[in-house]
């Protein structure tokens, strides 16, 4: 048959040479090649001492944003919930009573927010819908494993941002 | 025989087991190692600086492992097969010299634990008992791929050991002894064996590949066609006696190899270090501890090649093996034997 992009190389089954059915020759050049592995350099990254370099538009664990003031931006709208296609994440929303102001920066605000990471396919579609600018997903932090199913159901307490301590500036 | 032989000969046997399963331990560890390195990994590095406690927390791990005996096996056989191999395995570095002669206090110590005339045969004996470990273990385990892997060691141990007998005739034509002293005596200096015998040197390494089951040759145990071969059903320390006797006996092949073909402890240049010391005896022991280094050195590079054949070379086909030892492999070792009597004959 006529080959089409007339690319393919002809193959032809040679008799083998005596120094080839000798086999010597070719362990010998094998063993080289294992013996210049033996001293290249090492592929392995020593995970939990070295991680790999991430990009920078790495989509890793999810961080709900506090605003300048320390207020959470979080308004319980549920787009993000909206837009997730792996339906992750559920919330329930309450509204802020007087006195909560510094904690909460809209009247309505998230009691819980979860994000079930098993579900979870980082997509970034949730950091794309808030319009509030709330949710972000970190370049260097990754969900790591665990043993329980039940704590890979992120909480408010490991999503929201810790409270920068008291500015030092 | 007076006491303070007994209690040398004592001590040093005692020395040699241990140095034989200190190597055998840590043989492991270097097998692994060996392994990552070669291909491009890091290897055991958690347990202790460089993953050197590994072996000590397998061999923990072996002992505290699940004690299994399969309910249709031969209870007794399955116990003593592991034995075999090992005591075996543990017999045959007996008649190796580690080292020339000491002298300390006047008396003349010679670093080996038997000096007998028959050192090789003893070897040879000694070696071809250890395919019985596996031929008992895998036959008492009632499984049918652990009688495979028995069957094939058992065919091929015996098959490789007639090139390899006829290797070392070769080296008996021109040494005119089977004693490991006088063979290692006659290589002085640089007038190793290997460079009369390269052609029985192949054959010789070859066939210790297969005597001690590794690869290319590991057909025994080959994990993707019989499970574990003759050790399927082995579990706990006595699969852990079956791993160790194979380091045992690539310890002893090395230390035959280097023996017979590289010189044993001798080493280049070593009559003039023995005459630039004004005291004989000092001269004496200095050469003879830096031959005892030489001989582990040249040991450990064959420990070293076993291993990086093991990860260069593909396993061969059951036919190949036996095409190779039958129609290969003793043809040449005849011829082998013919090259090196016209040599005799030209040059003597």
């Amino acid at each position: 048959m006529e080959s089409l992009s007339n690319r393919s190389k002809k193959l032809e089954k040679k008799e083998m040479t005596w120094a080839e059915k000798a086999y010597l020759p070719a362990i010998a050049q094998g063993l080289g090649i294992t013996l210049k592995h033996f001293f290249r350099k090492k592929a392995t990254i020593q995970y939990p001492e070295q991680t790999r370099e991430r990009s920078s538009v790495w989509r890793g664990l999810h961080v709900l944003k506090r605003d300048e003031n320390g207020a959470e931006r979080c308004t319980a709208c549920g787009l993000c919930a909206v837009a997730c296609p792996a339906e992750a994440i559920t919330m329930t929303a309450g509204e802020r009573v007087k006195g909560e102001e510094h904690l909460y920066r809209e009247e309505k605000y998230a009691v819980t927010y979860e994000v079930n990471m098993l579900r979870c396919i980082f997509c970034g579609l949730c950091e794309e819908a808030c319009p509030k600018a709330a949710i972000f997903l970190q370049d260097d932090k990754l969900a790591p494993a665990r043993y329980e199913r039940d704590e890979f159901i992120y909480g408010k307490d490991r999503l929201v941002e810790p409270l920068k301590t008291t500015e030092t500036k | 025989m007076e006491s303070v032989e007994l209690i040398y000969k004592a001590v040093y046997i005692l020395v040699i087991f241990g140095i034989t399963l200190l190597i055998a331990t840590y043989s492991t560890y270097a097998e692994r190692k060996v392994a990552a390195f070669i291909q491009d990994r890091v290897g055991p590095n958690r347990a202790g600086p460089f993953g050197l406690m590994q072996p000590l927390a397998d061999a923990g791990k072996m002992f505290f492992k699940e004690e299994f005996i399969p309910a249709k096996s031969n209870r007794m056989l399955f116990i003593i097969g592991p034995g075999i191999a090992m005591i075996v395995a543990c017999m045959s570095s007996a008649v190796i010299p580690f080292g020339d002669m000491l002298i300390i206090g006047g008396r003349e110590i010679y670093l080996q634990a038997i000096e007998v005339n028959i050192g090789m045969l003893y070897i040879f004996g000694v070696v071809s008992l250890g395919v019985y470990g596996l031929m008992i273990g895998g036959w008492a385990s009632n499984n049918k791929f652990s009688l495979l892997g028995a069957i094939r060691a058992a065919s091929q141990n015996i098959s490789y050991e007639l090139a390899m007998g006829m290797s070392i005739i070769a080296i008996l034509m021109m040494t005119g002894s089977l004693s490991l002293r006088e063979i290692a005596e006659q290589q002085a200096g640089f007038n190793w064996n290997i460079w009369y015998q390269p052609l029985g040197f192949i054959i010789f390494l070859t066939c210790s590949f297969a005597e001690t089951n590794r690869t290319p040759f590991d057909l025994p145990e080959c994990e993707t066609e019989l499970i574990g071969g003759y050790h399927t059903e082995y579990s706990s320390m006595k699969l852990g006696l079956y791993l160790f006797a194979e380091y045992i006996n690539i310890f002893v092949a090395s230390a035959v190899m280097a023996t017979l073909y590289f010189g044993a402890y001798n080493f280049p240049f070593m009559e003039n270090l023995r005459e630039a010391f004004s005291d004989p005896v000092v001269g004496n022991n200095v050469v003879t501890l830096i031959g005892v280094a030489v001989m582990f050195a040249k040991i450990f590079f064959f420990i070293f090649f076993f291993m990086w054949v093991r990860w260069t070379l593909p396993r061969f086909r059951y036919d190949q093996l036996m095409k190779l030892g039958w129609q290969i492999l003793i043809p040449l070792a005849i011829l082998n034997i013919l090259l090196t009597g016209g040599g005799i004959l030209l040059f003597d």
